[in-house]
């Protein structure tokens, strides 16, 4: 079977004097089904690695296949099909936009992934109530708490049902009972066959994973 | 590829400019007045030049006066050279070009009063008594006068020094004579005089809405009047020229020198040279205030694309094509620059209409002028969003997330 993510020697360098090399070459396989942890400390170059991951940066070295297929060198318009259908994008952050509902939130990513019409808000009601959030859709963001948000997120990151969702510390804004709802939640879509990669800080997180890497000044080395 | 109708562009679009209010207002304000500015700069210079241009038609251009000459004296006094015959509006109306003709003058009455009844009240208010004109029987069609009232006297009354008057609308009102078929009088010094007629309105010297108007026959009888001042005369349009050389051969055949005529130089070219003027000077406040307007709108455009990067970024980020993106902010801005131009073309047509009536001007402002302006409104937003949505959606993803939301 191919894996999700197979890296070879991919580097992220930034320009400047002297230029930053975010992360130094790097090989990684990720096989379909992985619950892959990814810890370090700050600035070490985890979220410029998941940012490659999702396509949402480009490598300034080496090469990434996503499901077997090349993901470098493609056209900005497959680069964006392939985030839009095979990714999902779980922030820190959250990035909800405000003056949507939260049902409008999790639409938003369904139309971008060409879902039909007609699909789109059962699939995005479906994704909610997964999240435990069926009693929340005519709510705006700004009116959740934080554990509700990042629910929210979760449920726009799966309502397009990717193959792979990359989390950059979900449970970075949380408390440690929010923070549990959210990993409950991976625990179950990692069950459901999905393919997670999550950035963390948190011990309890990582350990939640299956597989585990560590990245140190742009140097990742496998944990188990 | 993922399959963005145009449908769902739109409702992003309208989500886009309608979830915030407030912030559109100020938003479409730059817009509303870059456009309502530019309105009413054109609308009133279209109003403007054509209240000249009718004043022009209607009376400049077709408005001729002559007058004796005049020299300074020794003693500094100015002194006419000659004076006007006594049938010269027969005179000239013999000349091609002069439609109407009547002869002015002012009458010095030496202080004597003038009222409406024959007795004099100590106790009354000495108001300043009204101006005392004497004119021919052709006065009304010369100055382009009409009468509230009665007639004017006739080249008969002036033959035999009949004393009836017409009195201008404002020497009627402080008089107290407001109807004629009574055959009221009014007195000068001692004499009495009939009022025949009332001066409602007139074109030309507007003075004689003041006065009270008497025959030149009567004048030279009752006061002695010993030669008329000017000559009043309505001229064909363009016939300024012809008027200027042929009018003082006409009264003075041996020194035509010693008559001025002051007739429009050559009619409606002046006219055309007016409003050619006025047009060049607002169009280039029109263009100011366009080129303000526009950089107005440009700015908070670029504002508000900016302000949404960490959108722009969310977007791409799910799947949005950089095409995709860019349609939306671009919809926004236009529908936002329409909005706008819409507001700002019916605020402006709204000042200059206003303005009009204040003025007692007749507003003109063009159909195409009007609806061109809210469409510029739009191609504004067009031109001011294209660049900074492009832009934004350009950048790589992880780039635009940054710029946070
Ligand atoms: N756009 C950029 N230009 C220059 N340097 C950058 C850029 N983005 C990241 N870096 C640098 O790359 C390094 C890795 O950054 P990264 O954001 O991946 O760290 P991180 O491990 O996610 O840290 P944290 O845990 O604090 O989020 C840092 O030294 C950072 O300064
Ligand atoms: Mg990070």
């Amino acid at each position: 079977m191919t894996p999700v993510i197979e890296l070879r020697g991919l580097t992220r360098e930034f320009p400047g004097t002297p230029p930053v090399v975010a992360l130094h070459p790097t090989d990684l396989v990720v096989e379909r089904g992985d619950y892959l942890s990814i810890v370090g400390p700050s600035g070490s170059g985890k979220s410029t690695l998941l940012n490659l991951l999702g396509l949402l940066d480009r490598p300034t070295g080496g090469e990434y296949l996503l499901d077997g297929e090349p993901s470098l060198g493609i056209s900005e318009t497959r680069r964006t099909q392939l985030r839009a259908g095979r990714i999902g994008f779980v922030f820190q952050a959250f990035h909800l936009l405000p003056h949507r509902t939260v049902l409008e939130n999790v639409v938003l990513a369904t139309i971008y992934a060409g879902i039909d019409r007609a699909e789109r808000v059962p699939r995005a009601v479906a994704a909610l109530e997964r999240v435990h959030l069926g009693h929340r859709l005519s709510f705006r963001p700004p009116t959740l708490s934080g554990g509700e948000r990042q629910r929210v997120a979760v449920a726009r990151a799966v309502a397009t049902s990717p193959r792979l969702l990359l989390a950059d510390e979900p449970t970075g804004n949380l408390d440690s009972v929010t923070s549990g709802e959210v990993l409950d939640l991976f625990d179950e879509l990692h069950a459901d066959g999905l393919t997670l990669a999550v950035i963390t800080h948190d011990e309890h997180v990582a350990a939640r994973a299956h597989r585990q890497v560590r990245i140190s000044d742009g140097v990742l080395e496998v944990v188990r | 590829m993922s399959s963005l109708s145009a449908r769902d562009l739109l409702v992003e679009a309208s989500h886009g400019i309608g979830s915030r209010p407030g912030r559109l207002v100020l938003t479409i304000l730059g817009t509303v007045l870059g456009i309502a500015a530019v309105v009413v700069t054109l609308g009133m210079a279209q109003t403007g030049a054509g209240q000249i241009a009718k004043q022009f038609d209607a009376v400049a251009a077709t408005q001729a006066v002559a007058q004796p000459a005049t020299t300074q004296t020794m003693g500094g006094d100015t002194r006419a050279r000659t004076t006007l015959p006594w049938n010269s509006p027969d005179r000239v109306l013999r000349l091609n070009g002069i439609e109407a003709a009547a002869l002015l003058a002012d009458v010095d009455v030496a202080g004597a009063r003038i009222s409406a009844v024959p007795v004099v009240d100590p106790t009354a208010p000495q108001l300043a008594a009204p101006a005392v004109v004497a004119a021919s029987s052709g006065l009304l069609d010369a100055v382009r006068g009409t009468l509230s009232t009665g007639r004017l006297f006739d080249a008969g009354h002036d033959a035999r020094g009949d004393r009836v008057v017409v009195l201008g609308a404002g020497a009627a009102e402080r008089l107290g004579v407001n109807r004629v078929d009574s055959q009221p009088s009014i007195f000068i010094g001692e004499r009495a005089y009939t009022v025949i007629g009332i001066l409602g309105d007139t074109a030309r010297r507007r003075d004689l809405l003041d006065a009270v108007i008497l025959p030149l026959g009567t004048a030279r009888a009752d006061f002695g009047l010993a030669a008329p001042g000017e000559l009043q005369m309505r001229i064909d349009v363009g016939a300024g020229s012809l008027v200027s050389e042929q009018v003082p051969i006409a009264l003075s055949p041996n020194t035509p020198e010693n008559v001025e005529v002051s007739a429009p130089p050559t009619g409606g070219e002046l006219a055309r040279n007016v409003r050619g003027d006025i047009n060049v000077v607002f169009l280039a406040l029109g263009a100011v205030a366009l080129i303000v307007g526009g950089l107005g709108i440009a700015n908070v455009t670029l504002l508000s694309v900016m302000e949404r990067v960490g959108e722009i970024g969310l977007r791409r980020a799910l799947g949005a094509t950089r095409a995709q993106v860019a349609a939306q902010f671009i919809v926004e801005s236009v529908v936002v620059g329409l909005l706008g131009g819409l507001i700002g073309s019916a605020l402006g047509v709204f000042v200059v209409v206003g303005v009009s009536a204040w003025q007692d001007w007749t507003p003109i402002v063009d159909l195409p002028l009007a609806f061109g302006s809210a469409l510029l409104g739009g191609v504004i937003g067009l031109l001011a969003g294209a660049y900074p949505a492009i832009k934004a959606a350009s950048l790589e993803p992880v780039t635009a997330l940054r710029g946070g939301l």
